[in-house]
């Protein structure tokens, strides 16, 4: 089997909503997968499902070939979750709070400084987690998932609520993961960090999977109106059909200089979602 | 044995940076130094105030502890992380359970310099003290796994743990609360340590009801709740 992660049909339901509605895709070796959704669309509940965390009603799902439902302690050293409600000690500093981990897994203090370097931690090895900012705690809890070096990382929201800049510095970090070879299920409600990283996306809206394929080819998918957005040197714009009936006028422009820039007019992420649900995606 | 003693060594250093469990281990051990040490009443008993401060140590300070450490744990989801570490849930209560039983026989150590005990009373003393430790880990741990969170759980420890530590000391002053406490663990320590140990068999009967109770409890706590 070439999957690290294969969900097949899982449901959940949570009183009388239905969270999770036959849930199935299948995650290859050292890609990165994206969920999108909303907040509320079932997200976190998934990955709770595809670490263990939580039974689904029906359905199920492998991990590394086991079982989610039949994950005991020593198989978690196999994957790393970053999740935002998997607390930390808050009176404890970032390295002795990795070190309870560590003496866990029976894992060296070299490769905490090492986790803690990879995450942009060195500095605060002595700083309580009480002292550190939500990116610092984040980037911690980042440490701690790829602390015992797992092939499998889960990722929720990794970048929610941080600054542009620490959202790139995490974004470069999984990209440097994917490059080692781990597989990355992530999930986000930002289109953007899911075009620029994953492989693969799932589109998640009330605990149906509504769209699944690389990001480029479902917005390609998606493009319906096939035009053209020129940008003249005059400062307008000019929208033509994206077809060889247009070639004649583009080359009389170009020619002549006019000019600026040439767009395609293919949806992002943002509108795909949205004319499959009505919604947008980052609510 | 690594689970147990990876949580145990948490446990320390969370401890000694967390005031409010720290003055849970120290509060009456220093007072009862303080009071034995300021306060001569003519007719009062022998070590009056380390015994009674003794007796409510042990309803108060492991009982707290351990129903503090386990609900703060669920609350922010720490407790999570640890069972999905490798760490069994009975792993986890003998970690945190043999660290605060350690605290507080230390603690008890104290009592024990202080009430002047030696040979088989000192032995009597620290056994005595040990089995009423154990009993306040287990209440308060059933308390910690039935609790969501800290707020929660303060709740019920607080009228739970007045219930084991000033028992004793109201049943001096009343009669009828006398005879009802008497089926609490707390108060037959109570008995226990202000005759000097020597009537020893009713004593037993109820510390061993009480415990099996309390195991009970415990299991019917778990077997509901989970550790999660």
């Amino acid at each position: 089997m070439n999957n690290s992660i294969n969900a097949q049909n899982i449901s959940k339901t949570f009183g009388e909503r239905k969270v999770l509605d036959d849930i199935s895709f299948e995650i290859s070796k050292g890609e990165i997968f994206g969920l999108l959704g909303p907040s509320g669309a079932g997200k976190t509940t998934l990955i709770k499902i595809l670490t263990g965390q939580l039974k689904p009603e029906s359905g199920c799902s492998f991990i590394n070939e086991i079982n989610s439902g039949e994950l005991k302690g020593k198989d978690y050293c196999g994957f790393g979750i970053m999740m935002d409600n998997f607390g930390l000690y808050e009176r404890l500093n970032c390295f002795e709070n990795l070190k309870v981990f560590a003496r866990l897994y029976g894992i060296k203090n070299e490769s905490i400084h090492q986790a803690l370097k990879e995450v942009g931690l060195s500095n605060a090895e002595k700083t309580a987690v009480s002292k550190l900012s939500k990116g610092m705690t984040n980037r911690l809890r980042l440490a701690r998932a790829i602390m015992t070096d797992p092939d499998i990382i889960f990722l929720d929201e990794p970048t929610s609520g941080l600054d542009p800049a620490t959202s790139v510095e995490i974004q470069n970090l999984i990209v440097d993961m994917k490059n080692e070879g781990k597989t990355i299920f992530l999930t986000t409600h930002n289109m953007a960090e899911a075009e620029k990283l994953c492989d693969h996306i799932a589109m998640l809206n009330e605990g149906k999977i509504v769209e699944y394929g690389a990001p480029q080819e479902i917005c390609r998918r998606y493009h319906h109106q096939k035009k053209l957005l020129i940008h003249l040197t005059d400062g307008s714009d000019m929208e033509i059909a994206h077809n060889t009936a247009s070639g004649d006028t583009v080359c009389d422009l170009l020619k002549n200089g006019k000019i600026e820039t040439i767009h395609s007019t293919e949806p992002n992420l943002e509108t795909v979602f949205m004319e499959l649900t009505g919604k947008e995606l980052a609510v | 044995m690594n689970a147990i003693s990876t949580v145990f060594l948490k446990q320390i250093k969370e401890t000694l940076k967390n005031k409010a469990i720290l003055i849970q281990f120290v509060m009456f051990p220093v007072l009862a130094v303080i009071m034995e040490n300021s306060i001569k009443i003519d007719g009062m008993p022998e070590h009056f105030f380390a015994k009674l401060f003794a007796v409510m140590f042990i309803g108060m300070a492991p009982l707290t502890c351990m129903s503090s450490v386990i609900s703060e744990e669920k609350e922010k989801n720490t407790l999570r992380v640890l069972m999905m570490s490798n760490v069994k849930p009975v792993q986890y209560l003998l970690g945190i359970g043999s660290y605060i039983w350690i605290m507080c026989m230390a603690g008890a150590a104290v009592f024990a310099v202080l009430c002047e005990y030696k040979d088989a009373d000192l032995a009597g003393f620290l056994l005595v003290m040990a089995v009423g430790i154990i009993l306040s880990i287990l209440v308060g741990a059933v308390i910690g796994i039935i609790s969501k969170n800290q707020m929660s759980a303060t709740s019920v420890t607080v009228p739970v743990m007045m219930i084991f530590s000033f028992l004793p000391m109201l049943s001096m002053f009343n009669e009828t609360i006398g005879k009802i406490a008497k089926i609490t663990y707390s108060q037959q320590i109570n008995i226990l340590v202000s005759s000097n140990f020597e009537d020893v068999t009713d004593s037993i009967v109820v510390l061993a009801v009480n415990f099996i109770l309390a195991v009970i409890l415990f299991f019917a706590a778990y077997h509901k709740n989970g550790m999660e």
